[in-house]
């Protein structure tokens, strides 16, 4: 009875399937260019508005003083920021229904979110591109060789990646992208402000310098400072993570992908199997 | 050919507290349409869910093109096509681009994506819309996209969840039509509705659901007859000759009802021959009709007779797809 050609359907691997979900978050950004605002104006205002306007009344000593010092920081504030971008991006595609038209396909479940994390650090890197090129025109200068060059970069992606986890967490549990605005702003800012993204902590209370710095955004600027030769030189009583921040930023990675992600890809689930 | 290509068996799903379907089974032999009927929240949407393998079932089992949906989830999607109850296109995408989209994930070639999106656009009337991103599209064309994106890989078992909720009537017309074609050509189609005339429209059988389980099933005429005779119904031309009418025709029925403003005389049917005689003597008395006929019940009918209350509110309000969604997902 039937007259209709039916194509061969290839069975294909987790990365195919992954790019091809990539490949259409990327249209998504051709077609609403203002979706990159986040990695590029944003980050870039912050910059102008740090190095410029507070800049004066921060005090450091490093040998190129508040706007090499910043940068780093700066950075590893957008990349944390990644976790928003995957959350808002995942709810909306909750929300439309989308992740339910790929889950009918014959294709890994993980792909969608796979898809989602490739098209995040591309992303991010964008960002972290755009903040380099403002930091090389603001007086920025990486100070050390090109494997700590790299190590550097590295690290900060690392970072984006342990973030995207926290993303899918947020984005699989929220029920709208207002939500998920609401949640992100309400602890993404505090977060990687409260540390020494912005302004060294040995002025802080003692109560708060605790807390700023043992957050792990902390550890990933003072590796990041480090490696690129922007930091000032440690103050009394530092607490650990700051004594040794690349073994600690390695550690936080591991240790919030390896405990968000189980919880991420349970609240996914249960979300769209239920 | 009368293999089935859709198979439940005591579906049964539970969110919580809330069951949302209690034991669905169904049966869809190959190259025939089953309309799930059912007013919101009775579970149609659960019911698909499960079949299509994006829910699993707290029990109970089904097949698709002869592969169980739990044993072997991957098959199923191999074999079957999913739209669901919005049209879950991608917006910012062109209508080829979601063909491709789609296409690749379902791991065709690419020179084949290429040939079979622009058949498809063209069949489906969006070749020229083809170029453009979704967004411009209108609700026809959107639902006309999802379900072309649905056919990519020609799968032989098409289910489709309220394919023309929040159509205007003529967008609808042309859905039946593709649905038809597709029938045709040899797909088997389960298609959920809480429109009674598109079941009636499309379906070869019927099954209706309420409250999570089968209250009814058969083919729209059986159903039509199980929810009682059909009526005899006179109108007469003009309303004075009324009384006149119902006098004529009563010694030949067994009761007759009025309804003064419709002009209307109704009776228990007994069959052609019967209302050909009656016909014959109002042609000799001289007065006037608008209209004789028997009128079977509508689905409406059917679906009061079963339910003892009536099917939701028709399709026209743009309201009811969120009430639909939000029923479930309260229930989720």
């Amino acid at each position: 009875m039937s007259t209709l050609e039916r194509p061969e359907i290839r069975p294909t691997g987790l990365l195919t399937q992954a790019w091809a979900i990539a490949r259409r978050n990327f249209l998504h950004i051709r077609r609403m260019p203002e979706m990159l605002m986040d990695v590029t104006i944003q980050p870039v205002m912050f910059v102008l508005l740090f190095a410029y306007v507070f800049g004066s009344s921060i005090d450091v000593a490093t040998p190129s003083g508040y706007r090499a010092f910043l940068l780093a920081g700066i950075m590893a504030q957008t990349v944390a920021f990644a976790s928003f971008i995957v959350a808002v991006g995942l709810t909306a595609d909750l929300e439309k229904g989308i992740v339910d038209r790929m889950r009918s396909l014959p294709i890994n479940p993980a792909a969608v979110l796979v898809g989602r994390s490739i098209s995040s650090l591309a992303h991010s890197s964008i960002g972290l591109v755009v903040m380099s090129l403002t930091g090389l025109v603001i007086g920025w200068r990486i100070h050390t060789n090109l494997f700590e060059a790299a190590l550097g970069y590295l690290l900060l992606l690392g970072w984006g990646f342990a973030m995207i986890w926290v993303g899918i967490w947020v984005g699989s549990a929220m029920r709208s992208v207002e939500a998920v605005n609401g949640v992100m702003f309400a602890t993404m800012f505090p977060i990687t402000f409260l540390a020494n993204t912005f302004a060294p902590t040995d002025r802080m209370p003692t109560f708060l310098r605790v807390i700023a710095e043992w957050n792990p955004i902390s550890a990933l600027t003072q590796a990041v400072r480090e490696l690129w030769g922007n930091d000032q030189p440690l103050a009394d009583g530092a607490a650990l993570p700051m004594h040794h921040p690349i073994p600690f930023t390695i550690g936080w990675i591991v240790l919030i992908t390896a405990v968000v992600a189980p919880l991420a890809i349970r609240t996914f689930r249960s979300r769209t199997a239920d | 050919m009368t293999r089935p290509a859709i198979e439940a068996e005591g579906l049964v799903k539970h969110f919580g507290d809330t069951v949302a379907v209690d034991g669905v089974s169904f049966v869809v032999p190959e190259g025939s349409v089953l309309g799930l009927l059912g007013p919101n929240g009775a579970g149609k949407t659960t019911t698909v869910r499960m079949m299509t393998t994006l829910t699993r079932p707290t029990s109970g089992t089904g097949r698709v093109a002869g592969h169980d949906i739990l044993a072997d989830p991957a098959a199923v999607r191999r074999s079957m096509g999913l739209t669901g109850q919005a049209a879950t296109v991608d917006e910012l995408l062109t209508g080829r681009e979601n063909l491709r989209l789609i296409g690749s994930l379902y791991g065709l070639d690419a020179r084949y994506i290429k040939r079979a999106s622009d058949e498809l656009l063209e069949r489906f009337s969006l070749a020229e819309a083809g170029d453009r991103i979704a967004k411009t599209y209108s609700g026809g064309m959107r639902r006309r996209l999802d379900l072309a994106v649905s056919l990519i890989a020609t799968p032989p078992v098409l289910f489709l969840d309220e394919p023309t909720t929040g159509l205007d009537p003529r967008s609808r017309v042309e859905l039946w039509e593709v649905l038809r074609e597709l029938v045709s050509d040899g797909t088997t189609l389960l298609l959920t509705t809480q429109y009674l005339e598109e079941a009636d429209q499309l379906a070869d059988n019927i099954v209706v659901i309420d409250r999570g389980t089968v209250i009814a099933e058969g083919t729209p005429l059986q159903l039509k007859d199980r929810s009682g005779a059909a009526a005899l119904v006179v109108t007469v031309s003009n309303g004075p000759d009324l009384a006149a009418a119902e006098a004529l025709l009563r010694p030949h029925v067994r009761e007759v009802h009025v309804d003064v403003g419709a002009r209307q005389l109704t009776a228990p049917a007994e069959g052609l021959g019967h209302m050909t005689r009656v016909a014959g003597i109002f042609d000799e008395s001289g007065i006037v009709l608008d209209d004789i006929g028997l009128k079977r019940p509508s689905l409406d009918d059917v679906f009061l007779h079963l339910t003892g209350h009536r099917a939701e509110q028709r399709p026209d309000d743009t309201g009811d797809e969120t009430t639909a969604d939000s029923a479930e997902e309260m229930a989720r």
